[in-house]
Formats: structure tokens, sequence, C-alpha cells
């Protein structure tokens, strides 16, 4: 019976792995710690070795030893590996550029029907607002909180009006301040239009319209006080690149909700699921979009008071976002090719 | 630590799941539990705050000479923070915020997909209007507080979002579903000594002295091994005590003097072990001491 004891096949497999289990996880440790840029050439090629011979011994121990300590440790030890060696090896910077290079754009023009739609829901809101307040100013104080308009609303005088949409705005705070205001308020804005589409992209769709209405709204004030073109100007510098930003996020809210709504083979849970990357990626260019008008309108805006300056900012800005995503652009899979 | 094959019923509810490797070893990964997710959480939220006051501490003393800038600055880093805090600690190679980290859980797919920057932006996104908007809401910033019903139904709404992982299989948080990605655990692999050493001669003796025969050794089975093996890491001295008599009880076994409880158990896991192993070598998988094989 002692005979028995000493000779455990269990115990020996152990004694004889082991070192290669424990070289297995210092390596672990130091891709964790730093990255597998880390490692020198041999470790390199050692590695998929130490993977694949602890994934055997996690078999063999499966089968054969009764010592949890060891299966359990083996089953981490693999798992960490696993997501290790499976998983995204790509640089940060290689991320970005990739992202800006082909990512971002490829998933916007591929949801183009998306894009199109959302457009169109937040054009139909501006103008539903400009008629409704055009047509009765009070319609105003139910789109626009006192606090949002400041000031400028139907009753207000044109000089005051003008005023507001030409130079330094001393009440908003300082340019810059006003700027990162708006940018983290807008990003917000459009992480939610994205964040609700699950819900059917209802919830969506009407965050597009209101925001649409108060901007009609918005508008109607001036042009009912003769300032049409110059709102037109102040708005279009930066609005250009944040309404259509804005549109971009509605996109993704309803790409996903319409993968919800209309899962066709899938289940919903699957189809959500393929849209939502997509979505995601949208969303990300997004927010960097909202930046990019944060400091239009922030810089650009306060500092040029020539309508024609504007209206060319901003149109050349469309002009640029427009052909940036909708330029036809090799797929995915034909890049690979 | 089932039989390599499919998981019980059991244990798919105590939150195992497959995951077949390439290679087609089944890793069988266990879920984070709800209680570390929530720890993580907080967390990352104590850590989240503490750097605002830091900021805002910092930044304050830098008003005075440019008050703008440092308003300026401080709406970056709060927008910052809220947006991407979770993402790009998400996105690293650790897959873990800091407090996914110091609670040994990470983010990864579902299936076996690799986990990508979007869905842990989609997942993230997710975040903010199931927390950060009703928690907004509630405290009624920049309006100046809401009324009663409202904050009723932005309860309810952030309820829902709250309580969502308690009520799915998968403990999924909406984010998670959206986005195709679980939690998991993920424990630093710690391999404890073996329980069998006989390499010092003296143990070896000690160990000689205890003869079982077999008909005393197969009184058991795999989950009492497991047991045993438990009580003998765990080294309490009176459970020790008590697991001993009743063995020697169930087995017929008369206490002679000067045996300790630590050797005889010991002794018999060593025994036990070795007879269970060698019946799984011919194919025998002995589940407990009711499976009579």
């Amino acid at each position: 019976m002692k005979r028995r004891t000493l000779t455990l096949k269990s115990k020996r497999f152990r004694e004889e792995r082991q070192e290669v289990w424990k070289e297995m996880e210092t390596m672990l440790q130091r891709i964790e710690a730093r990255s597998v840029r880390g490692l020198t050439d041999e470790e390199l090629i050692k590695l998929p070795r130490l993977y694949r011979s602890t994934l055997s011994s996690l078999s063999v121990a499966r089968a054969t030893s009764l010592d949890q300590s060891v299966v359990t440790y083996l089953e981490s030890l693999c798992t960490r590996a696993y997501y290790v060696i499976y998983g995204s090896q790509q640089r940060l910077r290689d991320r970005i550029y990739n992202f800006f290079a082909r990512d971002w754009p490829l998933a916007v023009q591929t949801a183009w029907k998306d894009v199109a739609a959302s457009s169109f829901i937040f054009a139909l809101g501006i103008l539903i607002g400009f008629v409704l307040v055009s047509n009765n100013p009070d319609w105003f104080y139910s789109f626009m909180s006192a606090e949002m308009a400041s000031g400028r609303t139907p009753a207000a005088s044109e000089e005051y009006l003008r005023s507001t949409i030409y130079g330094y705005e001393s009440e908003d705070g300082g340019l810059g301040a006003f700027a990162a205001f708006l940018f983290s308020n807008n990003s917000r804005v459009s992480i939610f239009a994205f964040a609700l589409g699950f819900a059917f992209a209802l919830p969506t769709v009407a965050l597009l319209l209101y925001n649409g209405l108060s901007i009609g709204a918005f508008i109607a004030v001036f042009a009912s006080k003769g300032l049409g073109f110059e709102i037109g100007g102040w708005l279009s510098i930066h609005g250009t690149t944040e309404l259509f930003a804005i549109a971009l996020a509605g996109a993704g809210g309803m790409l996903i909700g319409r993968a919800v709504a209309f899962p066709g083979d899938m289940t919903r849970v699957e189809s959500m699921r393929s849209k939502a990357e997509q979505a995601a990626i949208i969303l990300g260019g997004v927010v960097v979009m909202m930046f990019v008008a944060g400091l239009l309108e922030g810089f650009g805006r306060q500092l040029i008071d020539n309508d024609w300056v504007r209206y060319g900012i901003g149109g050349s800005m469309l002009t640029f976002w427009l052909l940036y995503f909708f330029l036809p652009r090799k797929s995915l899979e034909s890049a690979k090719a | 630590m089932s039989a390599a094959g499919s998981l019980s019923v059991d244990q798919i509810k105590l939150g195992r799941r497959h995951l077949v490797t390439p290679e087609g070893v089944d890793l069988q990964i266990e879920l984070a539990d709800v209680g570390s997710r929530i720890g993580a959480f907080a967390i990352d939220l104590i850590i989240m705050i503490v750097v605002l006051i830091a900021a805002g501490f910092g930044l304050s003393s830098m008003s005075i000479y440019n008050g703008e800038l440092a308003f300026t600055i401080f709406v970056l880093i709060a927008f910052l923070l809220r947006s991407f805090y979770f993402t790009l600690f998400e996105m690293g190679r650790r897959a873990a915020t800091p407090g996914k980290m110091l609670m040994k859980i990470r983010v990864a797919a579902r299936g076996k997909a690799r986990l990508s920057a979007a869905s842990v932006f989609a997942r993230n996104a997710l975040r903010e209007i199931g927390f950060f908007l009703p928690i907004g809401f509630l405290f009624g910033i920049g309006q100046g507080g809401v009324d009663g019903w409202i904050s009723l139904l932005v309860s309810i709404w952030a309820g829902i979002f709250l309580m969502f992982p308690l009520f799915n299989r998968d403990r999924l948080r909406v984010g998670d579903l959206v986005a195709g990605t679980w939690v998991v655990k993920s424990p630093r692999p710690i391999l404890a000594a073996d329980l069998i050493t006989t390499d010092a001669p003296e143990v070896e003796a000690a160990f000689a002295k205890f003869a079982f025969t077999p008909a005393q050794i197969d009184m058991y089975g795999i989950k009492e091994l497991h047991v045993l093996e438990d009580v003998l890491r765990a080294r309490d001295r009176e459970v020790m005590t008590d697991v001993a008599t009743r063995i020697r009880t169930k087995i017929g076994w008369t206490w002679e003097e000067g045996e300790s409880d630590a050797t005889f158990l010991r002794a018999y896991y060593a025994a036990l072990r070795g007879r269970l192993e060698s019946k799984m070598l011919m194919g025998v998988r002995r589940k407990d001491k009711f499976d009579r094989r």
C-alpha cells in the first residue's frame, strides 16, 4: 500500500510539468504588465508552444488528477493565456489610424440609409419648429426653456438679437469655457441618441425631432426680425459639423433600433449585437466631430464676424465631411484581399 | 472541475460557461458574480470622484491666474472621466478598470469573438443612460430640482437598468446585452503545494504506519475527496479532529496512542486519491460515496 501512495501518477505528472506552467505564468505576467513587444524573439516563438503544452496539461489533469488545486490552477492559467493569445494585439497607434482611415467612414457609408433617415427627421424637426414659431411666436416657449434661450426670445429687440450673434459674448463666460461646455453637452446628447436606440429607435427619433424643433424655433425668432441670413451664418460655421454629428448619432441609434425591430432570421439579441459594433464606431466618430464643432463654435464663431466667411467655413466643413464619408472606398473584405 | 465534458445544470446555474478554444479544449470559464461587479463599480466611482476633487483643488489654485482656462480644463476632465474612464481601461490588455482588476474580473466577448474596441465603447455608452443620466436627473443638475413624479419615473428607469443583471442567466448588464460582451472571473493562478508530500523520510515513515484495506478506502468518492482536500488545506484543528473521528468510525479504524489527526487524514487522503485516480484511468469516475462502482 505504501508503494502505491508514493508513485501516484497525478503527483508525478505535476512534478514533471510544473516547470512549464511556471514559465507560462511568468511570461503571462510580463505580457500583461507591458506587452507582447516586450518579449524577445526567442520568447515569442516559445509563447504558443508553452500555451499549447499548458492546455494539454489541463486536459490531462482533468482526466487523471483529482487534485483540485492543480485543476483550478491550470484552468485559470489557461483562461488568462487564452485571452492574451487570442486577444487584440493591435497597437493603439494602428488602432487610431485604422479608425480614421477605414473603420469610421466605412461604418457611416454602409449605414447610409439610416444617416439619410435620421437627417431627414432632424431636418423635419427644424422645419416644423420654424413654421410653428413663425406663425405663432408663443410656440417658442414650449420648445425652449428660458435658460437655454437666455433672453433670445420673440420678445427681444432686433438690436439685442443682433448683439448676440456678433462679437464676444461675455455672459457665456470665456470662449474656451463655452466651447468645452458645449462639447461635453453635445457629446452627451449624441450618446443618448445612440444609447436609446435599442428601444426600437423611438426615443432616438423623439430626441432628434425635439432638438430640431428648438433649433427651428430659434431660427424663426431671428428670421422674424429680419436676421435670417445672419443667423444662418452664425449657425452654419459650427452647425454643419455639429448638426451633422447629431444626425450621425441618431443614425447609430436607428441602426440598432432597426436591428431590434426587424431581426430577420436572427433572434432580436443577436441582431442587435450584429449592428452594435458598427453603431458604436459611428458614435465614437461623433464625439470627435463634436470636439471639432466645439472648437469652431467657441473660437471660430466668436472671432469671425463676417457672414460670408462664416458661411464659407460652414460650407467647406460640410463638403469635407460628405466627401470623407461618402467617397467610394474599398470595403473591409476587398481591402483584405 | 468536473469531468472534461459538458457542464451540469447546477454548474451552469452557478455561472460556469463553456469556452472552447480553437485547440479544442473547453476552458469552462466562470461568470463574475454580481457582488464583485457592484464592488468594482463602486471602486471605480470612488476613483473618479477622487480624481475630480483633486482636479478641482489643483485647478482652483490655478484659477487665481486664469479662471476661464481652469474652468475649461475642469469641464474637459469631467467629461473625459465620465465618458472614457471605463472605455479606455477596458480597451487595455487586461480588459478591466482598476475596480475590476481589484475584484479580479474582466470584460470578455461572449462566444469566441475577440473583444473589440467598438464593443467596449458600446457597452459603456449604455452606462450613460443607465446610470449617469438618471443620477443627473435625480440630483436635478441644472434645473434646480425636479418634481416628484419625474423623480419616481426616473428611479424606476434607473432601477430597471441596475437590476437587469439579476434577471438574466448570463448576468448581463443592458450594455453587455447590446455590445455582445459579458464579465468573467479572471483569478490570479495560484498553485498550492501538493498535499501528498513524501520527500522527507520521517513523513514516509509516518505514512507507512497506515495500511488501509481496499474496503476501507472504497468508502468514499470524489466529492468526499475534494471536501477532505479543502479541510486539509484550511488547517483548522477542530474541524480536522471532527472529520478524522467521523472517518475513523465510518471505515472502522481504531485509534492508537500517539496517532495525530492530521497525519491520519493526510494518509487517508493519499490512499483515497490513489485509489480513485487509478479507477479513473480505467474510465470510472466515482462521483461520491453513494456511487457504487
